[in-house]
C-alpha cells in the first residue's frame, strides 16, 4: 500500500519493500461502510459457523462469553453482506447504522 | 582438444544447426600456435576430411580448398577414382573407414577412425595426445576407437 | 593453479556456475542455451554441486522461480535464449524491482519469425530496459570471467541487482577453445558466499513485491535507476579485483588499435575477435582504422565509450539488432544521443550485421568501412544500412 506521507526516493526501504510487518492490522476498512452493518439474530443463528468462514476480511471471531456464537468487528467489516447472502438460516440482517456509530473499537480490544 | 593439450590454440566448431544423424553437415577446425582471433566459418581449408563417400561426387568438396591443400576421403576407391568424381588434382589422401569402423567398432560411424587418416595426412597433433581426450569421450570404449584411428593412420594412402 | 583445458564454451559457463558454487537454478532448455543448463543438471544430479535444480515448465516460471529463491537468500542461477527471454520478459522487470541478485546467462538468438535458432541479438535488445546490469562476452574465457564477476557484483551491498551475461549463441556457445580453468580456492577467495543485504525471514518478516501506487511507483523507479546508474563503480572494482586474482584485466570498453585511427568500429559480443583481425589486416593495407569494443551494456559506460573514441572521426557502428521505424538500430541510436548530447560532432555509419545466424566475417567488415568511408567523404545524411541483403 502507497505511502501517502513518502518525502524522497531515498527513504524507501530496497526493492521497494514492508519492512514492517502486519502494517494492514491499522488499516481501518470499517469506515468503507455505507450507512448499514450486518447484525446477527441469535435467536436465529444455529452455530454453523459459515459467517465467520465466509467472510473476507475475517471479521467474525469467537465470542468467549456464549459458546459457538460470533462477535462481529466494526473495525475491519467493510459492509460488502456476504456473511448475509451465506447465512443459511437468514439470521443476520441489514441494520441502520449512523455515520457516528461506524468508527466502534476493534473487536476484542 | 588434442592441440590445446599439447599447449597450442585451438577452436571447434560445428556449422550452427538442426543437426540430424545422417543428414549432411559441416564442422570446422582451427589449430595455430598463437592465439585465434577469427569466429567466421572457413571459407579457405588447408584440409578437407570427408567422412561419407557419397559427398565426394555431390558434395563440392573441393571448394574453397586452398592449392597445396589437402583431401582426406573415407572411401573404399583408388585416389584416381575420387580425383575424377570431385575434380580435385592435388594432394589426395583414401582411407576405407567405414570398414574399419564396422570392424573394429561394429558401427559404420567413421568419425574417430578419420582422425587416424587426418593425423597420417596432415600432422596436427601427435597420436599420444589424442588419448586423453578420447579417454574422456568414449571412457571405456576409448581402446576400441583408439585401435580403429591406428588402423587408419596406418592403412591411409596419400599421393601428392 | 589454473588448468588449461579444451571446453566447449557453454560448459565453461556451467563450469563458472559450479565454481560459484550457487544455491538454486532453475531454468528450462532452449537452443543454443541448452547445453549450459544440461551440465548444471549433471553435475547436481552426480553430486558435483550441492544445489536445487528446478525443471521449470517454461521461462516464465524459471524467472518466478529465480524471484522467489533469491529473495529467500539463495545464490540464483539461470539461462536462457530468444523465445524463453521473451517469455520471461515481465518477471525480469520485477527482478530488478525488487532488487533481488539473480544472474543469468543469454545465449544470444534471433527473435521468430522467421524461426530462426540462430545468433544475433534481438533477444537481449528486446530486454534492454529491464533494469539488469549486462555485459557482453567475446570468448570462452570472458563467459567464464564475466560469470564469476556478474555474481560478484549482483551481490554486492552497494548494488544488488540482478546482472545478464550475454554470450553469441553458437558462434561463442558451441565453440570448443583454450579456457583457463581456475580452482575453487582461488573462486572462494574472489567470491565470499552470498550475504543478502535483505530477505524473507519468518523471524523478521518483510513484504516483498507489493504494489506501488501512483504516490511511490516514480519514486520506486529513480530508485532502481539511481541503484543501476551507481552500480557503475563496483562493476569496475569487481573488473579490477578479477585482474588481480586471475591476471585478466577487463574494461568497459576496450580499445585496440586506436591510436591515430580516423574510422574506428564499435562492436560488441562475439563479432569483436573477428573485427580485430579484419582491423589488423586493414591497417597493414595503410587504412587508418581501429575498434572500440563495448562490453557493459548496461549500465551504459558513458565517459569510458568517448575516451575510447576521441580522435575518431567516422564510427562504423554494428548492431545485431534492428529496431523496425525507429531513427536507428538500437546501439547506433544510443550511441548518437550520447554523442549528440555532449555536442561531439562524429560520422556514425551504422550497420545491422549478422542477423539469424548469417556469418560476420573479416570480409564484412571490409565492406562496411568501404561504405562507411564513401559516405564519409560525400557527407551524406547518416544513414543505418543492412549488410549483405540479397537484393
Amino acid at each position: 500500500m502507497a505511502d501517502e506521507g513518502l518525502q524522497s526516493w531515498k527513504s524507501l526501504a530496497l526493492g521497494c519493500a514492508m519492512t514492517e510487518p502486519g502494517t494492514s492490522k491499522r488499516f481501518n476498512t470499517g469506515d468503507w461502510r455505507s450507512r448499514r452493518r450486518p447484525l446477527t439474530d441469535r435467536e436465529k443463528c444455529i452455530k454453523c459457523g459459515m459467517c465467520y468462514a465466509l467472510c473476507p476480511d475475517q471479521c467474525y471471531t469467537a465470542d468467549p462469553k456464549a459458546e459457538g456464537y460470533y462477535d462481529w468487528d466494526s473495525f475491519y467489516c467493510k459492509g460488502c453482506g456476504i456473511c448475509i447472502y451465506e447465512c443459511p438460516k437468514q439470521a443476520i440482517s441489514w441494520q441502520d447504522e449512523k455515520e457516528e456509530d461506524k468508527y466502534g473499537p476493534a473487536c476484542g480490544s | 582438444m588434442a592441440a590445446i593439450g599439447e599447449g597450442k590454440y585451438a577452436q571447434a566448431f560445428p556449422s550452427f544447426g538442426p543437426e540430424r544423424r545422417g543428414a549432411p553437415l559441416q564442422a570446422f577446425l582451427r589449430i595455430s600456435e598463437t592465439a585465434i582471433r577469427l569466429r567466421e566459418k572457413i571459407s579457405a581449408p588447408d584440409v578437407v576430411v570427408v567422412l561419407d563417400p557419397a559427398l565426394v561426387a555431390t558434395g563440392n568438396v573441393k571448394a574453397g580448398l586452398k592449392s597445396g591443400g589437402t583431401l582426406v576421403v573415407n572411401t573404399s576407391k583408388p585416389v584416381g577414382a575420387v580425383r575424377a568424381e570431385c575434380g580435385y588434382g592435388g594432394r589426395t589422401a583414401v582411407v576405407d573407414a567405414s570398414k574399419i569402423a564396422e570392424e573394429e567398432l561394429g558401427v559404420p560411424i567413421t568419425n574417430t577412425t578419420m582422425l587416424g587418416a587426418l593425423l597420417k595426412a596432415a600432422g596436427l597433433v601427435g597420436l599420444e595426445s589424442l588419448k586423453v581426450p578420447l579417454e574422456a569421450r568414449f571412457g571405456k570404449n576409448a581402446g576400441k576407437n583408439l585401435k580403429a584411428l591406428e588402423r587408419a593412420f596406418s592403412e591411409t594412402r596419400i599421393e601428392e | 593453479m589454473a588448468r588449461r583445458v579444451g571446453l566447449e564454451v557453454s560448459l565453461a559457463c556451467s563450469e563458472a556456475v559450479k565454481l560459484a558454487n550457487v544455491d538454486v537454478i532453475a531454468a528450462y532448455p532452449i537452443t543454443p542455451q541448452t547445453h549450459i543448463v544440461e551440465h548444471l543438471a549433471e553435475l547436481v544430479a552426480d553430486g558435483h554441486l550441492d544445489a536445487e535444480f528446478v525443471p521449470v515448465e517454461s521461462e516464465h516460471s524459471a524467472m518466478s522461480a529465480c524471484v522467489g529463491s533469491s529473495a529467500a537468500g539463495a545464490r540464483t542461477f539461470t539461462s536462457s535464449s530468444s523465445q524463453g527471454l521473451a517469455l520471461m520478459h515481465e518477471i525480469l522487470f520485477i527482478a530488478s524491482a525488487m532488487r533481488l541478485p539473480i544472474v543469468m546467462a543469454v545465449a544470444n538468438r534471433a527473435l521468430s519469425g522467421p524461426l530462426s535458432i540462430w545468433n544475433d541479438h534481438s533477444d537481449v535488445m528486446a530486454e534492454r530496459d529491464i533494469g539488469w546490469v549486462q555485459t557482453f562476452a567475446e570468448n570462452g574465457q570472458e563467459v567464464l570471467d564475466l560469470t564469476l564477476h556478474a555474481f560478484k557484483v549482483a551481490e554486492d551491498h552497494r548494488v544488488t541487482l540482478p546482472v545478464i551475461v550475454n554470450m553469441d549463441g553458437f558462434v561463442l556457445t558451441h565453440v570448443i577453445e583454450p579456457i583457463e580453468m581456475p580452482e575453487q580456492a582461488e573462486v572462494d577467495a574472489y567470491l565470499p558466499p552470498f550475504e543478502p543485504l535483505q530477505r524473507l525471514d519468518v523471524h523478521q518478516p518483510i513484504s516483498m513485491g507489493g504494489v506501488g501506487m501512483p504516490e511511490v511507483y516514480t519514486e520506486a523507479k529513480k530508485a532502481c535507476l539511481v541503484a543501476l546508474e551507481e552500480s557503475y563503480p563496483v562493476i569496475v572494482e569487481h573488473w579490477e579485483g578479477l585482474a588481480k586474482q586471475f591476471g585478466r584485466s577487463y574494461q568497459p570498453v576496450e580499445s585496440y588499435r586506436t591510436e591515430g585511427a580516423q574510422t574506428l568500429f564499435v562492436t560488441m559480443g562475439g563479432i569483436g575477435e573477428t573485427c580485430m583481425t579484419a582491423v589488423d589486416e586493414m591497417r597493414s593495407a595503410g587504412e587508418p582504422v581501429g575498434q572500440a569494443r563495448i562490453r557493459l551494456w548496461r549500465p551504459f559506460p558513458r565517459e569510458d565509450f568517448l575516451r575510447a573514441i576521441a580522435g575518431a572521426k567516422n564510427l562504423v557502428v554494428i548492431d545485431r539488432a534492428l529496431s523496425p521505424g525507429g531513427t536507428d538500430c538500437p546501439v547506433a541510436s544510443e550511441l548518437k544521443s550520447l554523442l549528440y548530447s555532449r555536442g561531439q560532432n562524429v560520422y556514425v555509419s551504422s550497420f545491422v550485421a549478422g542477423l539469424g545466424g548469417r556469418d560476420v566475417t573479416r570480409e564484412t567488415f571490409k565492406e562496411m568501412y568501404a561504405q562507411a568511408k564513401a559516405d564519409y567523404k560525400s557527407g551524406a545524411p547518416m544513414v543505418s544500412r543492412m549488410v549483405g541483403v540479397k537484393e
